[in-house]
């Protein structure tokens, strides 16, 4: 514990250096403006401006991105209340009751029990990230590829088990990211492989940022034009200190349900199919279950406002834990920071612990003092946010659509990368009318070529006995997982089948 | 929406059969190959017949409707959202070919002039105003903060003052 301590404390004198805190606040602002933006989340936001970092040391990168997902979690409550449209999936719930509170003039009230239900989130979840990653990872050391491959099993398989999708569209889009890792050079034989159309551009392979800004940049904003139609209406609102003050007394009657909330959502975040839009939700429920006064909800309870904000900006510290210490992100927005990683020189996984306590360390540290800059500037930038979230639609997608096309020209310097964005826009866009879940198809494109590895270095190693996976103590228990989750929606399938058939 | 989901699956088991034909052209090797393992086609081939059973399960959970977008009589697209999507994709095509020409800052500006004055209705002063900070403020983010050129086309010869000013 002391360790831990000891580690922490060098972590503050890492995230307090003057570029680093400057980029962390410069990340949580950001967030906050994107997070407060409709049809833009955190995903988006560190998709679009994750190719900046390439130019900065790591530490700083990491410190600043993190910052924009922090920052976008607690954004992301401001558009839900003053709009009615969630900022991004993650505040879907954070309308149910956020949106009532608005419109009774309590619009206020609110956005203070947002602000305040992410920081408490926020700091429960970094206080259980920092006592559980270090043993977490570890213990993780002690993984070989079989491992490490099975991990990646498990993850995808978290995905058909608990994503909640279609199962045949999310198995397809697994396994569209995993054959899309494959373009290019082979690492092993150094043959060229699925060069489509003889394109010089396919050698270099598909850069996981070029599918994340094109889904998410373009994709999502062509889904935000044809649900708002261009035009969001936001409500009139005055705002004073004295009334915030007024706001933060009453916040305090939630102070259970935010606690409850941000183990749950930190919990549920850990897990890599969940992530921070069902642990939001989740807790709404089971808030409003659980309450003497569940017929409040839906008609402005400010339990239920603090419940889902709570937890969803728990779950997106749960989401990195995984990260940190296997390797495995636990939501899309982690699987384009794991990316970003591997693009900075790193190995994520145990081994960062050991070779980059450094880079470790000044991240926890800094999702600390970013959660408190964070409360601090949001309180604080209420009515700035809310003038900026005037600016009309069809200016703001025009700007990402520029973003994006620099965005992907810059890490490679070539113009392919911006036509690949605008084809996987296009796609991204008619895949998600269509209810293909793409997260799992991000999260495959960033494990390809980590899972390829592991299972071709097995293979060669075990003479092609692929039993070894199930064979080996550690490996084999983490497949059994797999499996189960694997098997878990089709026994589900066939025992409402049966039920179906008794009642007939 | 039932006709998009059918032909969307179709058109996706297609792409599939032609991942694995390119999976296995040679020199690639899909089985396996003595001290080296898995071949390098192996994969991508195997993960692409994987693509194809669950394209083809898609398409007859559509077509027994199953699925909601199987059951759906509503229009994939409306009149709004096609117009939409066929001024910003070609738009944004139009901003990447201009490129090659008039270098990414005239083309960034010109799309930003389109979309937000023509298409989007904004007043023009307020368009002008943002199509010319987009490609300044990005100039200065990208080519004096980080060092990143991006592609000029025929303008190139009018940035060599301003990388004496800004970015050398």
């Amino acid at each position: 514990m002391m360790e831990i301590f000891s580690h922490l404390i060098d972590g503050f004198g890492i995230a307090f250096q003057p570029f680093n805190l400057g980029m962390m606040v410069l990340g949580c602002l950001l967030g906050l403006f994107i997070g407060a933006m409709p049809g833009l989340g955190s995903v988006n936001g560190v998709a679009i401006l994750l190719p900046i970092t390439f130019f900065v040391p790591p530490t700083a990168a990491i410190i600043f991105l993190a910052a924009i997902y922090y920052g976008s979690m607690y954004g992301g409550a401001i558009s839900s209340i003053m709009l009615g449209i969630p900022g991004a999936s993650t505040a879907v719930a954070t309308t149910f009751d956020g949106r009532p509170m608005a419109l009774q003039g309590k619009a206020d009230f609110a956005l203070v029990a947002a602000a305040v239900a992410s920081f408490v989130g926020g700091t429960i979840s970094i206080i259980l990230f920092t006592l559980f990653a270090p043993p977490l990872a570890d213990f993780a050391l002690r993984f070989g590829p079989q491992e490490t491959f099975a991990l990646m099993v498990l993850a995808f398989a978290t995905f058909v088990g608990l994503g909640g999708d279609d199962i045949p569209k999310t198995i397809f889009m697994i396994l569209l990211g995993l054959v899309l890792s494959t373009v290019g050079l082979d690492t092993i034989s150094g043959r060229p492989r699925l060069i489509f159309f003889d394109l010089q551009g396919f050698y270099k392979g598909i850069s996981f940022i070029v599918l994340a800004i094109g889904i998410y940049g373009i994709g999502e904003m062509l889904w935000t034009l044809e649900t708002s139609r261009g035009k969001v209406e936001i409500i009139s609102h005055r705002f004073t200190w004295q009334r915030l003050k007024a706001a933060l007394g009453e916040v305090k009657t939630a102070w259970k349900t935010m606690s409850f909330s941000s183990l749950l959502g930190y919990f549920v975040g850990v897990l890599p199919a969940a992530g921070a839009t069902p642990a939001a939700l989740m807790a709404y429920g089971l808030t409003k279950s659980f309450s003497d006064t569940p017929e409040k909800f839906g008609k402005g309870e400010i339990s239920g406002v603090a419940a889902p904000e709570a937890a969803n900006n728990a779950a997106s510290t749960g989401s990195m834990l995984p990260m940190m210490t296997l390797g495995i992100p636990g939501s899309p927005t982690t699987a384009i920071l794991l990316g970003g990683m591997v693009i900075w020189g790193l190995t994520p996984g145990p081994l960062l612990f050991l070779q980059q306590s450094e880079f470790v360390w000044g991240l926890t540290a800094s999702l600390y003092a970013a959660n408190f800059v964070t409360l601090i500037l949001n309180l604080a930038l209420i009515p700035l946010f809310v003038w900026v979230l005037r600016m009309p639609f069809m200016i703001l997608a025009p700007l990402i659509f520029v973003l994006c096309f620099v965005g992907s020209y810059a890490p490679d310097t070539r113009m392919f990368d911006p036509w690949l964005v605008l084809l996987f826009g296009f796609v991204g866009y008619v895949m998600r009318k269509l209810d293909y879940p793409l997260a799992p198809l991000v999260l495959a494109i960033v494990l390809g070529p980590l899972a390829e590895d592991s299972f071709r270095q097995t293979m060669i190693a075990d003479l092609g006995d692929w039993t070894v996976f199930f064979t080996r103590p550690l490996s084999g228990i983490i497949m059994a997982f797999a499996v189960l989750l694997f098997a878990a929606p089709l026994l589900k399938g066939v025992r409402r089948r049966k039920a179906a058939a008794d009642k007939t | 929406m039932r006709r998009a989901e059918l032909i969307f699956a179709a058109l996706l088991a297609l792409f599939s059969i032609y991942l694995m034909y390119m999976s296995q052209l040679p020199p690639l090797q899909i089985g396996w190959v003595p001290r080296k393992g898995p071949g390098s086609g192996a994969l991508p081939f195997w993960l692409s017949l994987g693509m194809l059973i669950c394209a083809i399960w898609i398409f007859l959970r559509g077509w027994r409707g199953v699925t909601p977008q199987g059951r759906s009589t509503e229009p994939f697209m409306d009149s709004y959202t096609v117009w939409m999507v066929a001024v910003t994709v070609s738009s944004i095509f139009m901003m990447l070919l201009a490129t090659y020409y008039v270098g990414a800052y005239v083309a960034m500006f010109l799309f930003m002039l389109f979309y937000v004055g023509v298409f989007g209705k904004i007043p023009w002063p307020t368009t002008i105003a943002v199509s010319l900070a987009v490609p300044i403020a990005i100039f200065f983010l990208f080519e004096s903060g980080m060092k990143i050129l991006l592609p000029k086309g025929a303008t190139e010869p009018l940035f060599i003052p301003l990388y004496k000013m800004f970015v050398y």
